[in-house]
């Protein structure tokens, strides 16, 4: 599946791994966040990195301690309508800064891309989009009401100068 | 009254330009519609019975007549020449085609209207007070905080898809005329120790089950507000039930939590806010949209002008029984608020022709500093008047049909579209109201009466608040039959409850008799004309009601 970030279509270099299965080979994988928190000390030393992908329920703030080490968290939206992943997302980013890369995974369609951005995703695994039309949806908007995880400038500020 | 910047005029021009390549890929077929839907919902597009529908939003039921008029041509251009006007104080429009709305969403937006978040499950358009900043009772203006709200809930990148529709409503008067326990949440304007602030509630609605709302906060200081809103709604997000649609409004998670477990929740949340993610509205911005909301400078009314006024009311009866019942007090000297009534005997509740909409557009701008609001009654208001300009106000009005003089009399009912138009619907509500008011039509017999409330929904869902009326009456499918359930007791404000079902549902033709054995039964147990309906019902509880009800059955 396509994998979109910084403006262009990079390899997905990472495998999820589902519930127990084994992991096999010296390659970047993500798994679950139970498993994640429970097997997370033998992660020490592997040669390929693990991140974690986590699902609508799952609480982020259980990543705190193991943030600096994450080069990849994935949130995953079964279903586009599910919203949950936009708060998983804005604590992450702006609550505890997690620093590493945020991917959008599910259901992810070109016209929930500009608030995926906005809430602090900065990679997207999607069928559905293509590249030209996911740097449209990131245009869409000029300005923005409230802060979020992005740099945009709320217009409460902007208005004043950026006060 | 609030006016775009540039940054709301290119918000909302961007929005158009969105939606605008959004039906053009749904026309194409690069959409699916499954996929559409929560797009066109979030810019106010249903798929009704018949046609699309338009839901433009009007924040906090604020208008002027370059709006208005706006509004009425629209309803030309695109519509029937139409527009009904809706319990959350927007305007619908019921035949447009969905080509056509990319067109009229930039017609609007170029007098700073749109239809953002009017629908679709996200925070919708911020309902409050239709005589805010005018009412002798309000403590200040709600309007200004209004406008923050809806600013901060536009576009809110995080709150696009809650597990279900989200509405806040705000008052700062002593009578609560919006009706905040029955909205997710509902905020009351207070002033402690000279900080303005806000008691919090939540969890109120209406729907299938009625719940109202608890306070979950005292006072929450004014510079802390969104920031205590963001925390509410991001613990109703991640915790609100998405199983069961159903189960899905905040009222089920407040009520399943409980409210105390609840506020704790919220508490937490918001003391885990980090001074870096406070959203820390500066005052230069508050100071900026309070400044749209300065009273209109209010012409003196001399003492001989207020003569005028008696007089007229003295020499021409019409006019004055129109003025017992349709103007509410002002706060400034020599001035009233008037309700423009929707509600003619044999018409649809809330529903205004292009014309009538032109003429309240020119009435305002000439008699009445040219603001108008919408109420959650479905009647427009005219908020501040000098009384010197009712006569012929109401001259003007009474020729276009917009002078019936109900304002919260038995026809003042509140009624949703029903099966005439809305494809949720089990049942008709626009019929059984116009045979409701054809029974009570005379003036003096509705005065009498005196202020009761009848609210009608077509289908549990309750958009026509059945739930909170005096008498509530709601349509359901009873076997291919639509029957009508009775219920008493319900009232949407300060002394909020939801009312209790009488009994047994009644054919349709059945209804304005059951409500005439009310009625009947209120004016005989009555201890005055000061007891009202509710109050009656209050003290005798709801049995001599129902006996009166069913005794003939």
């Amino acid at each position: 599946m396509p994998l979109l970030k910084d403006g262009r279509e990079i390899p997905n270099d990472w495998v999820f791994v589902d519930g127990d299965a084994p992991i096999e080979g010296v390659r970047a994988v993500t798994v679950p966040l139970e498993r994640y928190l429970a097997d997370v000390a033998s992660y020490e030393g592997r040669n390929a990195p693990v991140g974690v992908r986590l699902q609508p329920e799952d609480d982020p703030d259980a990543l705190v301690p193991h943030l600096d080490r994450l080069e990849l968290i994935e949130i995953s939206f079964p279903k586009y309508t599910d919203g949950r992943g936009y708060s998983q997302a804005q604590l992450l980013r702006r609550r505890h800064l997690y620093r590493g890369e945020l991917r959008a995974v599910g259901e992810v369609l070109r016209d929930q891309i500009f608030y995926m951005n906005r809430s602090g995703f900065d990679a997207y695994e999607t069928a559905r989009a293509d590249l030209p039309s996911v740097m449209e949806a990131l245009r869409e908007f000029r300005d923005a009401y409230q802060p979020a995880a992005d740099r945009r400038v709320p217009a409460f500020r902007a208005r004043h100068g950026n006060l | 009254m609030y006016r775009y910047d540039e940054f709301d005029a290119r918000l909302v021009g961007d929005r158009v330009a969105q939606f605008r390549g959004q039906v053009a890929r749904r026309l194409s077929g690069e959409l699916k519609e499954d996929e559409f839907k929560p797009l066109r919902l979030q810019n106010g597009v249903y798929l009704q019975l018949h046609a699309y529908m338009l839901r433009v939003a009007i924040p906090y039921g604020q208008l002027d007549g370059a709006k208005l008029r706006r509004l009425a041509e629209v309803s030309r251009r695109y519509d029937r020449g139409y527009g009904h006007f809706t319990t959350r104080q927007n305007v619908q429009f019921n035949w447009v085609g969905l080509g056509d709305i990319p067109d009229i969403l930039e017609f609007l937006a170029g007098e700073g209207l749109h239809a953002i978040q009017t629908s679709g499950n996200c925070i919708r358009n911020v309902t409050s007070d239709h005589f805010a900043g005018a009412a002798a009772d309000e403590l200040m203006d709600p309007r200004p905080w209004c406008e923050i709200i809806r600013q901060w809930s536009s576009f809110h990148p995080e709150f696009a898809f809650l597990p279900r529709k989200f509405k806040i409503a705000v008052t700062a008067a002593a009578h609560d005329r919006a009706a905040i326990a029955v909205h997710d949440i509902g905020l009351r304007i207070l002033e402690r120790n000279g900080v303005v602030g806000f008691e919090v509630h939540a969890g109120g609605g209406q729907g299938r089950t009625p719940l109202l709302a608890a306070k979950i906060r005292d006072f929450v200081p004014e510079t802390d507000i969104l920031d205590y809103l963001e925390a509410v709604l991001r613990v109703y997000n991640r915790h609100g039930r998405r199983d069961n649609k159903y189960k899905a409004r905040i009222k089920i998670l407040v009520h399943e939590l409980g409210a105390e477990e609840f506020s704790r929740q919220v508490d937490a949340e918001f003391a885990a806010q980090g001074g870096h993610e406070k959203i820390a509205l500066p005052q230069a911005e508050i100071d900026r949209i309070h400044a749209y909301f300065a009273p209109p400078d209010f012409v003196p009314v001399s003492a001989e002008e207020a003569a005028l006024f008696d007089a007229a009311q003295a020499a021409d009866v019409d006019f004055a029984e129109w003025c017992g019942v349709n103007l509410h007090p002002h706060r400034q000297p020599g001035h009233a608020s008037v309700t423009v009534s929707l509600k003619p005997v044999g018409g649809a509740a809330g529903d205004a022709t292009a014309e009538q909409m032109d003429l309240v557009a020119g009435l305002a701008e000439r008699y009445a500093y040219d603001d108008i609001r919408v109420s959650h009654a479905q009647n427009l208001v005219l908020p501040h008047v000098p009384v010197v300009h009712l006569y012929a106000l109401w001259q003007a009005l009474e020729a276009a049909s917009l002078a019936t003089p109900n304002e919260s009399l038995i026809t003042d009912m509140i009624v949703c579209p029903g099966l005439d138009y809305c494809n949720l619907a089990n049942a008709r509500s626009i019929p059984v109201s116009q045979a409701v008011a054809q029974l009570f039509a005379e003036t003096k017999y509705q005065r009498e009466i005196g202020r009761l409330h009848i609210n009608i929904s077509g289908c549990i869902n309750a958009c026509g608040h059945h739930h909170v009326g005096h008498i509530g009456i709601l349509g359901v499918d009873r076997k291919g039959e639509e029957v009508y359930q009775i219920s008493l007791g319900g009232r949407a404000d300060e002394k909020a409850a939801i009312g209790g079902i009488a009994g047994p549902a009644l054919k349709a033709e059945d209804v304005p008799g059951a409500v005439k054995r009310i009625v009947d039964t209120y004016l005989s147990l009555r201890r005055g004309r000061d007891e009202i309906f509710i109050d009656t019902l209050a003290r005798t509880g709801m049995e001599p009601f129902r006996e009166a009800l069913y005794a003939a059955a």
